[in-house]
């Protein structure tokens, strides 16, 4: 301060500019209040009185410890802002200037390089501004100079300008220096004013906000955040752990989010101290540069506890929402379906009786295809009609389903259509009607099935009545049957017991006549003579044929009724060969003749009734004998390996029988020769009874023969015969 | 009947029919047999209590009680069990002599019958019982 002289003590002016463009200079400068504008009326002044043709200002900055450009004249702007050099630089030619306080001449030469000023190449002068600045030992500001050649000799003119532009820098100095002691007291005051502003402002938001070191040290926090990270030792214990606890986590979180160096935002959950319960915060946090070289962190934590609670709440209301609303078009969907897959029409009215809702068959009924026709419309306005009326039937009845058969038309072929139509009312909760829903069933079909049901039914009608008539008919003939079987049965029995009594009154008379006979031939009425004997052998010997016929017709009676019993058994035939050749020994003995046998010891034991073939046996060999006059008999038992039958062969070398008598040698008393027979004691029943014998046990007898040469009679039996 | 000894085997002969029972009797007297004879059921059961005789001849179609019905009580009685009955019959059918055996007769012999061979059965039945054979 000592060095700024007072404005009004100004010194007499010595150079080429009159007192009046000085004062001129003062009452300008001291009318303005600016910094810069002051500089620029001073550079102006210089200018107009001294030749300046360009000229810098520059000031020191003491905060930067530089000295920067204030303004100029007849330079760019950028040049000037970019004028800036370190005080600390004490070895730079213009600091140096600024230290002394005389104007120092760069006339360029005489630099190793040239300054780098917006000045350029150009000589000037640097001129120290009066005052001191804050670092004591530098002046406030430098003026750089430029048009007044510091090169030339020293003359009075030089002189006298070099004493102006000295005066100008010294009254520039002077009153810069006033303005910038004045404009730091303002800003010292306004600044505090501003910052409990800003406190202010920061402690109503009810936020907690906070600025942290590059530390996670909390520099700056306003009541909110100092409620929830702050405690002193008065508080509670649980509040201190509670406060602690959220210190942690905040700090945590102010690291992990400042990772990315630009804002942030993210979620932090801390502890309400006082009430204990979860708060969630939303932390926004932006990087801020709080000295040189040092970043802190400004969080601003929004307390989103309720918030995030309402979002959930708000979510889960959604998703609910959303599942019912997939649930009823999943409802509707099926519904849709279920109509639509229906092959019955299905119609949705309103009270109104408006159709609100039809599937695909029923729109084949009651719309109309684009450029169906007039006839198609016409059916179709029927249909709706016959519907319509229908349906009101239902809204002006007080039941709730209503059944009726409807006649509609189909729109494109204009066939008739017999439809069941049921219908059913739904109601509201307050049970009002709200729709009915109509679904019609196509009867067509069961019209047609219910006609040839009706058919089938007459036509099962019919068949039915015929299969009673011909049922009647057939029992009346059952019947008939019936009562002819009983009639033969007992005709049968009838005959069977004729004979059996003609058999027993035959028997009768003739056991008489037999037995008187012997009587008399066994000498019981004393002796007889030798024609009497004659006569009662011829006696006897009739009467025992007549018994052997009544014998043989019984027989055959029995076979022709079927009583003839058969028992089978294991018969050995070469056994039972024996038994009749013993049998027949005396017939043989007596007829003279040479008798063969060949009995085959390979014939297998048959299943047979041993009586009936022992019977037939005997039959043919006494045929044999008795119809051999002269010559061999000769019986060949064999077995017939392929047919798998036995065969017993009796062949003679008798009288032969002729080829129509071999047709009917076996029908009853059909023998060849009659009387030679009768001469025989044949009864003529002989072979027949053999053959039906034979036929009995599955065998059968034939003959080969011939007149004069003998005959072959060939039984032929099965292995096993069947029980009848 | 001859007054033969009281040893000689005597027989029952019953048969409704006159010569039937005559035939039979005169010639087993005449084989030397003692002869009983007896018209119907009831009489020779009568006689087959009274006389006991050795062997019964029984005609199997009676009047009244029949020889099957007369045979099936005699052997059904204690006195009279050990008796042989030879039934004989104009019946010829088998049934007939299956329900003669199944009452209890010894024997079947269908008439006609020669003398000479009912004598043989009668003389069978005499040697199974261990009875002695006349003459």
């Amino acid at each position: 301060m000592a060095r700024v002289a007072p404005f009004t003590a100004a010194p007499q002016p010595r150079g080429g500019v009159g007192s009046r463009a000085r004062l001129a200079l003062v009452d300008a400068l001291l009318a303005e209040q600016e910094v810069r504008p002051c500089a620029v009326l001073a550079l102006r002044w210089l200018a107009r009185h001294t030749g300046v043709e360009r000229g810098l200002c520059a000031v020191v900055e003491s905060e930067s410890g530089r000295l920067v450009g204030l303004t100029g004249i007849g330079l760019s702007l950028s040049s000037v802002d970019s004028f800036s050099l370190d005080l600390g630089d004490r070895m730079h030619p213009l600091i140096v200037a600024l230290a002394g306080s005389e104007p120092v001449a760069f006339r360029g030469q005489g630099l190793r390089q040239p300054l780098d000023t917006p000045l350029g190449s150009e000589p000037f002068y640097a001129v120290p501004l009066a005052g001191q600045g804050d670092s004591g030992d530098v002046g406030s500001g430098l003026l750089l100079l430029s048009g007044i050649d510091p090169a030339s000799a020293i003359t009075a003119t030089t002189e006298a300008v070099e004493e102006d532009v000295r005066w100008a820098a010294e009254i520039l100095g002077m009153r810069l220096q006033s303005l910038l002691y004045r404009r730091s007291q303002v800003d010292e005051r306004r600044y505090k004013r501003e910052q409990s502003w800003l406190f202010g402002i920061i402690n109503a938001v009810t936020d907690p906000i906070l600025l942290t070191d590059g530390d996670g040290k909390i520099l700056v926090a306003n009541a909110s955040a100092e409620m929830l990270l702050t405690a002193d030792d008065q508080k509670s214990e649980g509040r201190r752990r509670a406060v602690a606890l959220n210190n942690m986590l905040f700090s945590a979180s102010i690291f992990t989010s400042g990772a990315g160096g630009g804002p942030s935002r993210h979620e932090l959950l801390l502890v309400d101290p006082t009430e204990g319960q979860d708060l969630l915060f939303e932390v926004m946090s932006t990087p801020v540069k709080i000295r040189a070289g040092e970043t802190g962190t400004v969080s601003v934590l929004r307390n989103v506890t309720d918030l995030r609670r309402a979002t959930d709440e708000i979510e889960e209301n959604y998703r609910r929402l959303r599942i019912a609303e997939a649930e009823t078009r999943a409802e509707r969907d099926r519904l849709d379906l279920v109509l639509n897959s229906a092959l019955d029409p299905i119609l949705v009215t309103d009270p109104s009786g408006n159709i609100v809702l039809m599937n695909p068959p029923a729109e084949r009924m009651f719309t109309v295809e684009r450029g169906g026709g007039s006839e198609a419309e016409r059916r179709v306005r029927a249909n709706d009609a016959v519907f319509t009326s229908f349906v009101s039937g239902l809204y002006a009845s007080q039941s709730l389903r209503w059944r009726g058969e409807l006649s509609l038309v189909d729109p494109q072929s204009g066939a008739t259509v017999p439809v069941e139509a049921i219908s059913g009312k739904v109601l509201s909760k307050h049970g009002e009607d709200t729709a009915v829903v109509t679904i019609l069933h196509d009867l067509t079909e069961a019209v047609e099935k219910q006609r040839l049901y009706e058919q089938v039914k007459r036509h099962s009608e019919e068949l039915r009545e015929k299969v009673r008539e011909a049922t009647a008919e057939l029992a009346e003939q059952n019947e008939l049957l019936r009562r002819q079987a009983f009639q033969l049965e007992q005709a049968s029995a009838a005959k069977s017991q004729f004979l059996a009594n003609v058999s027993h009154e035959l028997r009768t008379p003739l056991n008489a006549i037999i037995g008187y006979t012997h009587l008399l031939l066994e000498g019981v009425s004393g002796e007889i003579t030798r024609p009497q004997r004659e006569k009662l052998n011829r006696m006897d010997s009739n009467a025992r044929h007549l018994l052997a016929i009544i014998n043989d017709l019984l027989d055959l009676a029995r076979i022709e009724s079927g009583k003839m019993p058969v028992q089978l058994e294991r018969v050995v035939l070469q056994e039972l060969i024996d038994e009749v050749m013993t049998e027949v020994e005396p017939l043989i003995d007596r007829a003279m003749l040479a008798v063969t046998w060949h009995i085959s010891s390979e014939v297998p034991a048959i299943q047979t009734d041993r009586q009936k073939v022992k019977q037939i046996v005997l039959n043919l060999l006494s045929n044999a004998l008795k119809f051999t006059p002269q010559g061999s008999v000769s019986i060949r038992l064999e077995h017939d390996e392929e047919n798998e039958n036995i065969c017993i062969a009796v062949a003679d070398s008798g009288i032969g029988i002729s080829e129509d008598n071999q047709k009917t040698i076996f029908e009853a008393f059909q023998q060849a020769d009659s009387s030679y027979a009768r001469r025989q004691g044949g009864t003529g029943l002989g072979l027949t009874i053999c053959r039906r014998l034979a036929s009995i046990l599955d065998g059968r007898i034939h003959l080969v023969s011939r007149l004069g040469e003998g005959s072959t009679f060939t039984l032929v039996l099965p292995r096993h015969a069947r029980a009848s | 009947m001859s007054d033969a000894d009281e040893k000689t085997p005597l027989v029952l002969v019953v048969d409704d029919v006159a010569h039937g029972r005559e035939i039979f009797a005169e010639y087993l007297e005449f084989r030397g047999f003692r002869v009983a004879t007896a018209e119907d059921g009831i009489e020779a059961m009568d006689k087959a209590f009274e006389l006991r005789p050795d062997v019964i001849l029984m005609d199997l179609s009676l009047p009244g009680i029949d020889g099957w019905e007369a045979t099936r009580r005699l052997k059904q009685d204690e006195r009279t069990r050990a008796i042989p009955i030879i039934a004989l019959t104009a019946h010829a059918l088998a049934s007939a002599h299956d329900r003669a055996k199944d009452v209890g007769c010894d024997a079947v012999v269908t008439k006609p019958c020669i003398p000479k061979d009912l004598e043989a059965e009668v003389r069978r039945q005499l040697a199974l019982r261990g009875g002695r054979a006349g003459n």
